[in-house]
């Protein structure tokens, strides 16, 4: 009754296309944004910004970056926590080299650099397919993370091979480094957010995406049609890889501070963002979004509820926090197979009918 | 002349661990050929398995930790130790009661669903085993003896002392795994090849529908595959289990594993032997010869690189199946 | 509404519970599940004990109650952070993490939140210059100073000369393994041994062509910066390829109860550093028998109790408290703050007479800090494993590091590190 579209009007193909077609959707948007950018930086404190905000809003983009790969061009990736690491180390050279150049250009340069290691990786996708190119992505993971623990000009000879970020400012405010306050920490990574969701969002209905989805759809097919799988392929990787880049860069600098490859970038990490866009829902940009928040929040949650509300032991917690959480992927799958992003389209198909659903 | 004989050491012993490889990569194989379904849990089912005999071999009183918390008992034991035998076939019992449970609970929802879904499924039932694992049997470290022998073959030593003047080394232990892992291979093959069971397995791993349609149970076929595997990963885990002790990274294995099918292909169980031993005597003799010259440990990535470059020619690994695609 | 509601309680489970700001609250973060678990849970039941019994045995310290709240980190920096942003608010007056990942991601934040950050025996080894890392403690012992005191230990066995030896370092690939390497080498040049690094990437739980190649190169010792499944692997391994035992020594986190067990009686003999006393014979657990054992409040049920990861935990435990009880007399008030948590562990001066009077008769060696010696002696002494009565025996006295090689090491890489981070070393 409340959310419906009657009365509003398209009157071009523009306006017909558009990302939010109801003016209702569009308001919530408009809202949410407004209250992220104008309200929530006032209230916003350590523990909000550390345990929830910033990773949620980092794991985000690497969720987006992986959906591009995985849910628009169909190719599985078990390579995030490696190219999350080379963002990382990129940023940290970059910043260690060149202080006065302003760290958000660091940033999208180490996305640039991630983007061209994705893309050498990404080559053997013109051959190998399915679980076959999964496990191959692997290879970069593992043999990454040993690059950047073997060889010390990558850590700037540190005698423990682990790396530390410098403070950096944009206008003025800390945003990397121990000094730094939680709305700067999560302004920064909002504004990220916020331009590459619309990138991600632009990029994929446009030919480019058509192109991806044609190829994951049925890649011969997609041949057949005249979609350069070469061109199609790569890009997605560059692009993914671009994403996930800028998300190991801000995950380093932003918000660990200081990091190590092996345990901060390892295969966990790969799993863990596959993880987020399973659940949030194969190629859809809202479901980066609610899978990247779904697997930050949960342990979040269920630590607090068993440890803090029930009292138990904390090794117990943790397990059946384990348990929980891999049953919930099993539940999800079997009522969803879609992921989140689908049972939000469900609702709200719902909502446009009710109260009348007949 | 010292260097070769030196990597013939380390050939020797490649193959051996490949072969502990193998064995963690033959559950993977059983369960795609039959259901199609890339199970990522096989490694935690080896940990699970492993705790599980430890846990019913010792006599300890499964979920303690839980029971303790909210009743605020202290059981401990059941006070029992009992023969390695027996304890191995009431795991078996375990890990068939488990495979039954997996095809009621979550493979029988998900028919017909993208193979990836049911990959993530597995990464779910491997989160959900490892947490379970840790409830049930605690998440100390065990030492798992069911008296197979252990350390260095005097016998190997001292004949190639003979040959070569150097004595070779040679794990007891990979020399019983390489024996165990060719029983089971050899048993996995008459099963397959001679009995109605094994048979009904094979039409359902070629064809589903027609396997269906001339009256095999797809149900009972799956929660036999599943049992098969989950026995594989009871030897998986009582191998791995004496070499390091029953813990957490037991379900690491399964990362060992993976190149292994890669090169061997999803669907040969002769793959995943010769795959295992291509990336075991790959993996430490460019460990012997690379390795220190550029810094060592690089058997982490070595075995996923190489089955990387070789996918690059025969995209379906050594054995597979050859890929069909048509539009 | 249903959201509505749905959405509160979502909201109030993440909210950390506070606990009442009256206490003193030391937390643990603790880890008890993931690929090391089975040594975390040792360590924090100690840890947790220790309080337990302070709190049971005087009612606190200086009459105040000290809380100990556990929080999970699995080793896993980000988890590591969420435990202390959501501790911290709860008044924490001092950390302890017991995973050098994720003390280096604290050390800066800790500067800036100005919490004392203790990491005996682990963590970043410069932290021991004061002038530098304000906040960080770590006596008695770090990295270096083992690394010292097992050459040190082998000058001693072969007549003070190590000219012309073999000795290989196999040494977990990550920052906590490296630790030891830059130490090992200026020895190496000082004493004329020749040094191998192995490296074993984690988890380590296949080391064949590490173990084959130390069987052909025969190195006459092997030294060990292991932790979690690699300790057991490795120790098995050399038994297998019968290397010495007694010419094996790890350092103090491969030196425990379940690293060696696995290996049976392959394992006799071998050595490890440590820093703490190990067992029960210390007048202590009487008392912790009386007031925390018996009546059921020990940790877990206390299945760990005298183990020498328990014993580390409670030693850290022990250091803590006699921290708070030298800021209560400083800063002449029982309930402490943080900073004033940090002028008691900059005065501390724990003697032998101390440590017998608090029932753990020469446990530990004795800590002395000051503003600009943040790590105490860096004295320890080695252990060596008894594989049929199943436990350690301490086999030296505590001995001193070479502080003359360590000293300028570790000006050197907090200078280095001052300078990348911008601070300004203080005045001491």
């Amino acid at each position: 009754m409340l959310y419906r579209e009657a009365g509003d009007f398209k009157t071009g193909y523009r306006s017909d296309g558009q990302t939010f077609p109801i003016r209702l959707d569009r308001w919530g948007y408009y809202a949410l944004v407004a209250v992220a950018f104008l309200v929530v930086p006032f209230l916003i404190n350590d523990y909000w910004a550390n345990a929830v905000l910033v990773p949620f809003l980092i794991y985000a983009i690497a969720a987006l970056g992986l959906n591009i790969l995985t849910g628009y061009a169909g190719q599985v990736s078990l390579g995030t926590g490696g190219f999350m690491a080379v963002g990382a180390y990129a940023v940290y050279k970059l910043m260690t080299a060149f202080p006065d150049v302003s760290i958000v250009i660091h940033i999208l340069l180490a996305g640039g650099i991630t983007a061209i290691v994705g893309m050498l990786f990404g080559l053997p996708s013109l051959r190998i397919k399915g679980f076959y190119l999964a496990v191959a992505t692997l290879a970069a993971q593992f043999f990454l993370v040993w690059l950047f623990n073997k060889v010390p000009w990558f850590y700037n000879y540190s005698a423990s091979g682990q790396i530390t970020a410098p403070e950096r400012t944009v206008l003025g405010m800390a945003v990397t480094g121990p000094a730094t306050s939680a709305p700067a920490k999560y302004l920064i990574c909002l504004c990220f957010v916020f331009v590459l969701a619309w990138l991600a969002r632009n990029l994929t209905r446009g030919t480019l995406g058509r192109k991806w989805m044609a190829i994951r759809d049925m890649d011969i097919a997609a041949e057949i049609i005249g979609v350069n799988p070469l061109t199609a392929k790569l890009s997605a990787f560059a692009i993914s890889s671009f994403f996930v880049g800028i998300a190991g860069a801000l995950l380093f600098s932003v918000y660990l501070g200081a990091a190590e490859v092996g345990e901060a970038f390892g295969i966990n990490k790969s799993f863990l963002v596959l993880f987020m866009i399973i659940i949030g829902g194969l190629g859809s940009i809202f479901g980066s979004f609610a899978g990247a928040a779904f697997m930050v929040l949960l342990p979040v949650f269920l630590k607090n509820v068993l440890v803090g509300s029930l009292g138990w032991p904390t090794d117990l917690a943790a397990h059946i926090e384990l348990m929980i959480v891999g049953a919930l992927i099993i539940v999800f799958l079997i009522v969803e197979p879609h992921g989140l992003a689908r049972l939000w389209a469900l609702a709200k198909e719902k909502l446009r009918l009710w109260p009348f659903p007949h | 002349m010292d260097q070769l004989i030196f990597a013939s050491e380390v050939l020797v012993n490649g193959l051996m661990t490949g072969v502990m490889y193998s064995l963690v990569a033959l559950g993977f194989v059983l369960i795609y050929k039959a259901s199609g379904v890339f199970n990522y849990a096989q490694g935690v089912m080896a940990l699970f398995a492993a705790l599980t005999l430890v846990g019913i071999q010792q006599g300890q009183v499964p979920f303690r930790h839980l029971i303790n918390a909210i009743f605020g008992t202290h059981l401990e034991s059941f006070g029992w130790t009992l023969p390695s035998v027996l304890a191995i076939l009431l795991t078996a019992v375990v890990m068939i009661a488990l495979a039954w449970l997996i095809e009621k609970l979550v493979l029988q929802h998900l028919v017909g669903q993208e193979p990836i879904i049911l990959f993530m499924a597995t990464i779910g039932l491997a989160y959900f085993l490892e947490g379970f694992g840790d409830v049930m049997w605690g998440a100390d470290i065990k030492t798992l003896d069911v008296g197979l022998p252990q350390g260095i073959s005097d016998a190997v030593e001292a004949t190639t002392a003979n040959w070569f003047g150097y004595g070779f080394f040679i794990d007891r232990l990979d020399i019983w795994a390489t024996i165990i892992a060719a029983v089971l291979v050899a048993a996995l093959v008459a099963f397959s090849q001679y009995t109605k069971q094994g048979r009904a397995m094979r039409a359902v791993a070629d064809d589903h529908q027609a396997a269906l349609s001339v009256g095999i149970s797809l149900q009972f076929i799956w929660i036999m595959v599943w049992s098969i595997a989950g026995f594989v990963a009871l030897v998986a885990g009582i191998m791995w289990g004496t070499k390091s002790g029953v813990q957490f990274s037991l379900s690491l294995i399964a990362l060992k594993a993976l190149p292994v099918l890669m090169l061997g292909g999803f669907t040969s169980i002769p793959g995943a032997i010769v795959g295992g031993l291509i990336v075991g005597v790959g993996e430490k003799l460019f460990e012997f010869w690379i390795g220190p010259m550029v810094g060592g440990a690089t058997e982490n990535w070595f075995a996923y690189v190489l089955a990387l470059l070789f996918l690059v020619f025969r995209p379906q690994g050594l054995f597979g199946e050859k890929i069909i695609e048509r539009v | 509404m249903k959201t509505l509601k749905f959405a509160a309680l979502v909201a109030a489970g993440l909210m950390a519970a506070a606990p009442a700001l009256a206490d003193l609250v030391v937390p643990n973060l603790s880890y008890r599940t993931g690929p090391y678990g089975a040594n975390g849970t040792q360590y924090a039941d100690g840890f947790n004990d220790y309080f337990t019994l302070l709190n049971e045995r005087d009612g606190g310290i200086g009459g105040e109650k000290i809380q100990v709240p556990e929080c999970e980190t699995a080793y896993n920096t980000e988890k590591g952070v969420e435990c202390y942003e959501s501790t911290k608010s709860s008044g924490a007056l001092v950390y302890n993490p017991l995973s050098t990942g994720i003390t280096y991601q604290l050390i800066p934040k800790v500067s800036v939140d100005k919490i004392p950050l203790y990491t005996p025996g682990y963590g970043r080894t410069s932290a021991k210059n004061g002038k530098v890392f304000e906040w960080v403690f770590n006596a008695p012992a770090n990295y270096w100073d083992g690394a010292s005191i097992a050459i040190k230990y082998l000058l001693d066995q072969n007549g003070g000369d190590l000219n012309g030896k073999k000795i290989a370092l196999v040494y977990h690939n990550s920052a906590y393994g490296k630790e030891p390497i830059r130490t090992l080498q200026e020895l190496a040049k000082k004493h004329g041994f020749s040094l191998t690094e192995i490296p074993v990437e984690a988890p380590g739980q296949e080391q064949k062509s590490q173990w084959l190649q130390i069987r052909r190169d025969k190195p006459d010792f092997v030294l060990m910066w292991g932790w979690g499944v690699m300790n057991q692997v490795a120790i098995q391994e050399a038994a297998n390829i019968r290397f010495p035992m007694e010419n094996f020594i790890g350092i103090w986190w491969a030196g425990s109860e379940i690293d060696v067990t696995p290996a049976g009686a392959g394992a006799n003999g071998y050595k490890s550093v440590t820093f703490n006393g190990v067992g029960m014979d210390y007048p202590i657990y009487d008392d912790l028998k009386t007031h925390v054992i018996d009546p059921g409040k020990a940790s877990q049920g206390g299945p760990h109790v005298g183990s020498a990861v328990y014993s580390r935990g409670m030693y850290a435990a022990v250091v803590i408290a006699e921290a708070i009880r030298k800021a209560q007399e400083l800063a002449g008030t029982s309930a402490i703050t943080p900073t004033q948590l940090r002028d008691g562990f900059e005065q501390l001066d724990i003697t032998p007479d101390r440590l017998a009077e608090l029932g753990l008769p020469d446990f530990g060696p004795e800590i002395k800090m000051t503003c600009d010696n943040h790590g105490g002696s860096g004295m320890a002494r080695m252990q060596q494993w008894d594989a049929e009565a199943k436990k350690w025996n301490l086999i030296t006295e505590f001995t001193e590091p070479d502080q003359e090689v360590l000293a300028p090491l570790i000006l050197e890489d907090s200078e280095a590190y001052a300078k990348e981070a911008g601070i300004t070393p203080r005045d001491c």
